[in-house]
């Protein structure tokens, strides 16, 4: 059974002659998949996010997450934003333990156990490039820190379910590709469950399992494309042929997608 | 007029040498204070105003000394009654500005409310308080209050009202309260808001202080402008009112350093990001 299984939703905003965001939206998600999904902008792909996190409540259709519909906040989900948010007034390793203090299940044992939290932190924050970090604030960090802290804040609560939204369309190609590798080794190391939003091609096709192509506003699901690439993928795919013709497919039906809108 | 003499003094000196450097931005407070005394004085002593119009400095401090003991216990009582009517109007700032901030549905219903009241001039309602209350301190401590409280409501309110949407979005999607929101996020994010609002709040505290004393108290640097006024003292009108810009600047000065010790971090980062 898929983890994520979305089926013939439709969501429209601000009352019933608002805009259609996604309408007919199909998209079965696998556990422990790792699925990419790609669109012109405006096409719903924000909107895909906060169907399948519970923050939006479908007008028609049905969302299921993890053999449950969604009628609210599902809590087996970690998320982050292209704006890392770091609360700046609590340090880095603060800011990684916020959703220790929200998350039912966690909340209640944080002070008996803040040792092995904090632990588990410090140890994310090696994962992910940023030993020794933990007692710097935000500000004190670069963009491309920020963000790595961020993903160590979606993931801290072990969830099922990681939706990044374009996590890394502000930073630099050098930061982008490194923090690609951070997410790569992140996905075959733990058991969970990404799904990517994003407008860099390259990207999708390097990390993803499945690459899911939507039209234009209102949102649909054009196609999926699974990718053939071999894991462990490195850097140097990105030079390949095959690489960069699924990546040129790719941009073709975008384009095809905008023409039609 | 030795303070000239001492000068041209100190630069016949040999020049300084590098180790000692003066740090002019330091001492431009006081040199700039001292600077608006002196052409203040200069210019009373060339035009020739009689003290009754405009006293010169000099005449003003004579006035301190002379009155020292009645400056001094008014002095206090205005300090006393301005800081006890904003430290009401912290208390109840904050927490208006928290339950305003709470839900979209209060902000829209009692944001009007707050700006009509806020328009209206608080001398106005001196008048009604006296009523209540009686004259003297009483008065002179609500409107105090009354003066100052709006612009921390307000701003803790716009605290709390501007928390980023993603930010709230990956508490929901973790299944965070209302409460759970306001309390990791909204109240120190607003914080910096809020202390910098205090040194606002504590001018306009002396604003409301002393207009009710003028207009309705037996004490207070308030009374004691308004009477010595009747009697053509008016360097002892002056002399009050240097007292109150010196509790003034001292306040401020005591907020401002509250708000650097608190929020040192709202200095360093921008909030936006």
């Amino acid at each position: 059974m898929p983890l994520v299984s979305i089926e013939n939703v439709d969501m429209r905003y601000g009352g019933p002659t608002g805009t259609l965001a996604v309408s007919g939206l199909d998209l079965k998600i696998d556990r422990g998949e790792f699925v990419a999904v790609v669109g012109p902008s405006g096409c719903g792909k924000s909107t895909l996010m906060k169907l399948t996190t519970g923050l939006h409540i479908p007008q028609s259709g049905t969302v299921i997450v993890a053999g449950q519909e969604v009628t609210k906040p599902v809590s087996i989900v970690g998320m982050a934003f292209q704006n890392p948010t770091m609360l700046p007034w609590r340090t880095t390793l603060e800011n990684i333990l916020l959703p220790l203090e929200i998350v039912e299940r966690h909340r209640h044992r944080l002070r008996s156990h803040k040792a092995e939290y904090v632990a588990k932190a410090v140890r994310l924050l090696e994962t992910v490039g940023l030993k020794g970090f933990g007692d710097k604030f935000p500000w004190q960090l670069s963009g491309g820190m920020q963000q790595r802290a961020n993903l160590c804040r979606a993931l801290i609560h072990e969830p099922e379910l990681l939706m990044l939204d374009e996590p890394f369309g502000a930073l630099d190609a050098f930061t982008r590709e490194e923090l690609w590798c951070v997410i790569r080794d992140l996905h075959a190391s733990q058991d969970v469950t990404i799904v990517l939003v994003t407008h860099d091609l390259r990207e999708s096709v390097f990390l993803a399992d499945k690459v899911v192509v939507m039209s234009a506003r209102p949102g649909r699901v054009i196609s999926e494309h699974v990718v053939p690439f071999a894991r462990p993928r490195d850097l140097d795919i990105l030079y390949q042929p095959a690489f960069n013709d699924m990546v040129q497919r790719l941009h073709g039906e975008i384009a095809t997608a905008r023409a039609a809108a | 007029m030795t303070n000239i003499e001492t000068v041209t003094a100190v630069s016949t000196l040999p020049p300084p040498r590098d180790s000692f450097k003066i740090d002019w931005i330091r001492l431009a407070p006081l040199l700039y204070t001292v600077g608006l005394f002196v052409l203040w004085e200069i210019g009373v002593r060339l035009s020739g105003l009689p003290h009754t119009i405009l006293p010169a400095p000099s005449r003003i401090f004579e006035a301190i000394i002379q009155y020292w003991s009645p400056i001094w216990k008014n002095s206090l009582q205005t300090l006393y009654t301005t800081v006890l009517g904003f430290l009401i109007a912290v208390a109840a700032g904050l927490g208006i500005g928290l339950f305003i901030g709470w839900s979209k549905t209060i902000y829209a219903g009692l944001y009007p409310i707050m700006i009509g009241f806020n328009a209206i001039p608080k001398v106005a309602l001196v008048p009604i308080l006296v009523i209540w209350f009686g004259i003297g301190t009483v008065p002179a401590v609500l409107t105090a209050f009354l003066i100052s409280f709006f612009p921390i409501v307000v701003n803790v309110a716009t605290g709390l009202a501007t928390i980023e949407p993603e930010t709230e979005d990956v508490l929901r999607a973790l299944g965070a309260r209302k409460l759970d929101i306001m309390l990791k996020v909204g109240i120190p994010r607003s914080m910096p808001y809020f202390f910098g609002s205090l040194k606002v709040a504590i001018t306009l505290a002396f604003v409301g202080s002393v207009v009710s004393e003028t207009v309705a108290s037996n004490n207070g640097l308030g009374n004691m402008m308004a009477s010595a006024q009747s009697n053509f003292n008016v360097p002892l009108v002056f002399a009050g009112l240097l007292m109150l810009a010196i509790e003034g600047i001292a306040m401020y000065a005591l907020m401002a350093w509250l708000e650097k010790r608190m929020t040192g971090w709202a200095h360093r980062s921008t909030m936006s990001n």
